[in-house]
């Protein structure tokens, strides 16, 4: 057997009356991309944030390779998990290369008096980092942008320039959520390679995602959460072919179910509903 | 004159239309001819008494303002000689755009003008006028009228106040060239600002408004022509060159003074200045808005007044040498910075500012009551600390006058050079420490304070370091300070003032200048220190005048006057992307995500 990255146990988190995960378990292992779907709202987010700590989950426990997590994000990060955010979250005026440099800081220890002092240790801390920064954005493609802002990059090298800086700080687990929202299909494409690139360097990967094509593709497990409860888990044809999941996702269908039409007026709604809401509440 | 500009230049989509119909020869004509009169005009009598300040009623030379308005007359008949195309002259307008030409007319009209019209006033009629008056007020207008009558750089009126378009690069100069002209731009700078400190103290500050007008408006020509980028980038080319040669330049304003009262000045504006520097880190760099920054100045300043040996000092007996008073000060600061930020700094955005306003406030009437009667005696409350002893350091008794190289240096510009040496330090601090691991952790925090905890940064821990090394920096100035005004008083350290420094006038030389930067604050702090100075009979109406000019600061020029070059992208760029808006909520909501789905 392989050795286990992350194991969540019974990680449960309430809202007030609102249960938004309710006592959830979920391992990653070594080398594996697990997946993670569900309708919206259904609490992916939520668990993603008590596994990073930003969040203190109301009951349950989250460890690394053994070692129980304190809930603190920069802990968290320390230990070895990094993450994306669903609504990008770059530090939008620094320029690309400093976003990764950034994403250095666990694993840089220069503090303020060397900074003033300027000593050779500085100096060589400083090479080495932006060295390592430019081999990552050298493997996303971004090394060209360097000294681009971050804000100016287009989507799609945004999303790509957050896994690099997650990167940086050198995880053994990356934890992506909703990495090809807004992206057309061929970047879907090279997002799906990425993704294995960075597989094949050793780093398991947690993804959220709502594109099926993508996640059936990539993952060597998935896991469907349903209004904050774990439904299915299991590899891309059980999920595929489980009749729960395909309710959840569609409704269970009943007499004189609505026409096709019918059915696209009522996702357009939704989407509409969901787009005045998200104002007051994205991240 | 927008006015005007307004309502004729009114038809839209008139680009290249003249606001005034003539022929383009004419109107160049019109400029240089008007540039030669307004300079001509500054030789005759502008008034008949010698009430009016700087006395103009001498025929045959220049004298108080209407120096001012030769100088504008100059810039504008060799702005207007650019337009021909003039060999030698083509560097000033790179671009021979006609914006340059209209604001170069318009800062000589402005401070003819206004002398005119202060004549005028002051005087009580238009009789207290002499015909080179006269002359003066209708020369100056003639090249605004030909630069109206130029072909309009864009197709609204606002063009004329742009940059130009289309500037071409500069030539290629060796090294050693562009290293004397950063020397001779300083040299300028220097000039100009010992002018402007030196202005007479008039009684409604005549000389050092029309000195304003002119500078604000010919600054805004040679920005508009582009020479302030070229100036910007041949900085950013010879940065160690540039900021000795600035230092250079600030030490060599002391000997350029035969009267200690500049010095005095001076090293005020630089303890201002250095107090604003250091605030830039927390407020700039960090994005923490601490609005009681000022009670680590007066933290810094009664700790060195304690130990000064002054006989009002509780500890009257102990007088620390100066480095040792500095030690004592920077670490009172610094505990004092730590005892805030650390219950403070966990707070976010609102709560943060509103916590250090109250902090400051305390600090000041603490020491207003720790006179022995309402309290423990330490700071001998209103009446504060006197009598603190000058410095002397290395046997150089920095309260007595001295020669150097047949220069005498007063009491004010012995300690001019001693806080010149501090702000040195800060500004190397300021720098080393924002192109750093800490530096962009800061920066980091500003921008996105959760996304900077996903990344490993212990939010808390890097906002307290920022936060103590801005009061230790405080502070610094702080021990300066109580030595300079030979006594310490609770008053100045207050929130908001009349006079610099307190919080107020130090977030606002942060924000005015640019935030971030290391030159913007020392502008900003110079000039909200020289206003108010100079302009004493604004009195009451000072402070309005002060938030009416910052927010037309803020609607036109919200990155500050000195843009960081981020900052500057963050306000002016265009056609940018869509990223989602990032508020920032109290902490429990992170995460609370209802966004449209891509592939759902
Ligand atoms: N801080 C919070 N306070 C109150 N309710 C919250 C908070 N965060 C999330 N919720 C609620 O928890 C539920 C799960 O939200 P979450 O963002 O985790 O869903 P999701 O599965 O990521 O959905 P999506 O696919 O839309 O991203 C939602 O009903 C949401 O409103
Ligand atoms: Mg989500």
């Amino acid at each position: 057997m392989t050795n286990t990255v992350l194991e969540a146990s019974g990680v449960t988190m309430r809202f007030g009356g609102l249960t938004a995960v309710r006592s959830v378990d979920l391992t990653v292992s070594e080398g594996e991309i697990v997946g993670l779907i569900g309708p919206n709202g259904a609490g992916k987010t939520t668990f993603f944030n008590c596994l990073t700590g930003l969040y203190i989950p109301t009951e349950g426990k989250v460890s690394y390779k053994g070692s129980v997590l304190p809930p603190k994000p920069h802990l968290v990060t320390q230990a070895g998990m990094a993450r994306t955010f669903q609504n990008i979250r770059l530090f939008a005026n620094m320029t690309v290369l400093e976003n990764v440099l950034v994403g250095r800081h666990t694993r840089t220890k220069e503090g303020l008096w060397s900074a003033l002092l300027r000593g050779p240790g500085f100096k060589k801390a400083e090479a080495a980092s932006e060295e390592r920064a430019m081999e990552l954005l050298e493997f996303i493609g971004l090394a060209h942008k360097r000294d681009h802002l971050a804000r100016s990059l287009p989507y799609g090298e945004q999303r790509k320039l957050e896994i690099a800086r997650a990167l940086a700080s050198e995880p053994g687990l990356l934890l992506l959520d909703e990495p090809t929202a807004g992206m057309n299909p061929q970047e879907t494409r090279a997002t799906e390679e990425l993704v294995f690139a960075i597989r094949d360097k050793g780093i398991a990967v947690l993804v959220i995602e709502h594109d099926m094509r993508f996640i059936f593709n990539l993952c060597d497990r998935v896991a469907v959460l349903v209004q904050g409860e774990k439904l299915v888990e299991g590899t891309s044809d059980v999920v595929q072919g489980d009749e729960r999941v395909i309710a959840a996702y569609l409704g269970t269908p009943f007499e004189g179910a609505p026409e096709d039409a019918a059915l696209q007026e009522v996702e357009a709604a939704e989407v509409h509903a969901a787009e005045g809401s998200s104002e007051g509440n994205d991240q | 004159m927008t006015d005007t500009t307004k309502t004729t230049g009114a038809p839209q989509g008139a680009q290249g239309t003249p606001v005034i119909p003539l022929p383009a020869g004419a109107a160049r004509i019109l400029i240089a001819v008007g540039a030669v009169a307004t300079m001509a005009s500054t030789m005759l009598a502008w008034t008949w008494t010698s009430e009016f300040p700087g006395d103009l009623t001498v025929t045959g030379y220049p004298a108080g303002l209407q120096l001012l308005t030769l100088t504008g007359g100059i810039l504008t008949l060799l702005y207007a000689l650019t337009l021909w195309n003039v060999r030698g002259l083509r560097w000033l307008n790179p671009a021979r755009a006609n914006g340059p030409v209209f604001l170069m007319a318009l800062a000589a009209f402005a401070v003819t003008w206004y002398t005119v019209l202060a004549i005028t006033i002051e005087l009580g009629g238009l009789a207290n006028l002499e015909p080179g008056g006269y002359v003066a007020a209708v020369a100056s207008l003639l090249p605004v009228l030909g630069a109206l009558a130029l072909p309009r750089p864009g197709d609204t009126w606002k063009s004329y106040f742009a940059k130009a378009d289309d500037i071409p690069a500069a030539h290629e100069v060796p090294a050693w060239a562009e290293r004397i002209i950063i020397t001779l731009c300083l040299a300028l700078g220097l000039i100009v600002f010992t002018y402007g400190i030196g202005t007479p103290d008039d009684e409604y500050g005549e000389t050092f408004s029309g000195f304003m007008l002119l500078v604000l408006f010919a600054t805004w020509a040679v920005f508009a022509a582009g020479l302030t980028d070229r100036f910007s980038s041949l900085n950013a080319r010879h940065k160690g060159f540039a900021t000795s040669m600035a230092f250079l330049a600030a030490a060599v304003f002391p000997f350029t003074q035969s009267e200690d009262h500049n010095a005095n000045i001076g090293v005020n504006i630089l303890i201002f200045a250095t107090v604003a520097l250091g605030l830039n880190i927390v407020v700039g760099l960090t994005g923490l808005l601490d609005l009681g920054y000022v009670a680590f100045l007066g933290v810094g300043a009664y700790a060195a007044a304690l130990v000064s040996g002054s006989e009002y000092s509780r500890f009257s007996g102990t007088q620390l040498p100066f480095w040792g008073a500095v030690l004592v000060g920077m670490a009172a600061s610094l505990i004092f910075g730590v005892l805030i930020g650390a219950p403070t700094l966990r707070l976010r955005g609102d709560y943060l500012a509103i916590v250090t306003l109250g902090f400051g406030e305390i600090f000041r009437i603490a020491v207003n009551n720790l006179d022995g009667s309402s309290g423990p005696d330490i700071t001998n409350g209103p009446n504060g600390i006197a009598n603190i002893p000058d410095l002397e350091i290395l046997g150089f008794n920095l309260g007595e006058p001295h020669v150097i190289a047949g220069f005498t240096l007063g009491r004010f510009a012995n300690y001019f050079l001693l806080m010149l040496v501090f702000t040195a330090i800060v500004v190397l601090v300021f720098t080393r420490a924002a192109d750093s691991r800490i530096g962009r952790s800061w920066v980091a925090i500003r921008e996105d304070e959760t996304a900077a905890t996903a990344m490993g940064i212990n939010g808390f821990r890097v906002k307290l370091v920022a936060f103590a090394l801005g009061a230790a920096l405080a502070g610094l100035a702080g021990t300066v300070s109580a030595h300079v005004s030979y006594s310490v008083v609770p008053t100045p350290y207050q929130f908001a003032g009349a006079a610099p420094p307190n919080s107020a006038f130090l977030l606002a030389a942060v924000v005015l200048g640019g935030m971030g930067t290391v030159s913007g604050p020392l502008l900003g702090a110079s000039l909200l220190y020289l206003i108010p100075e100079k302009l004493s009979f604004l009195k009451n109406y000072e402070l309005l005048a002060f938030g009416i000019a910052l927010i037309l600061l803020m609607r036109f020029r919200p990155e500050g006057i000195i843009a960081n070059r981020r900052r500057q992208l963050e306000f002016h760029e265009t056609g940018q992307l869509d990223i989602p808006e990032q508020q920032s909520l109290p902490e429990g909501t992170i995460g609370a995500t209802k966004a449209t789905k891509a592939g759902a």
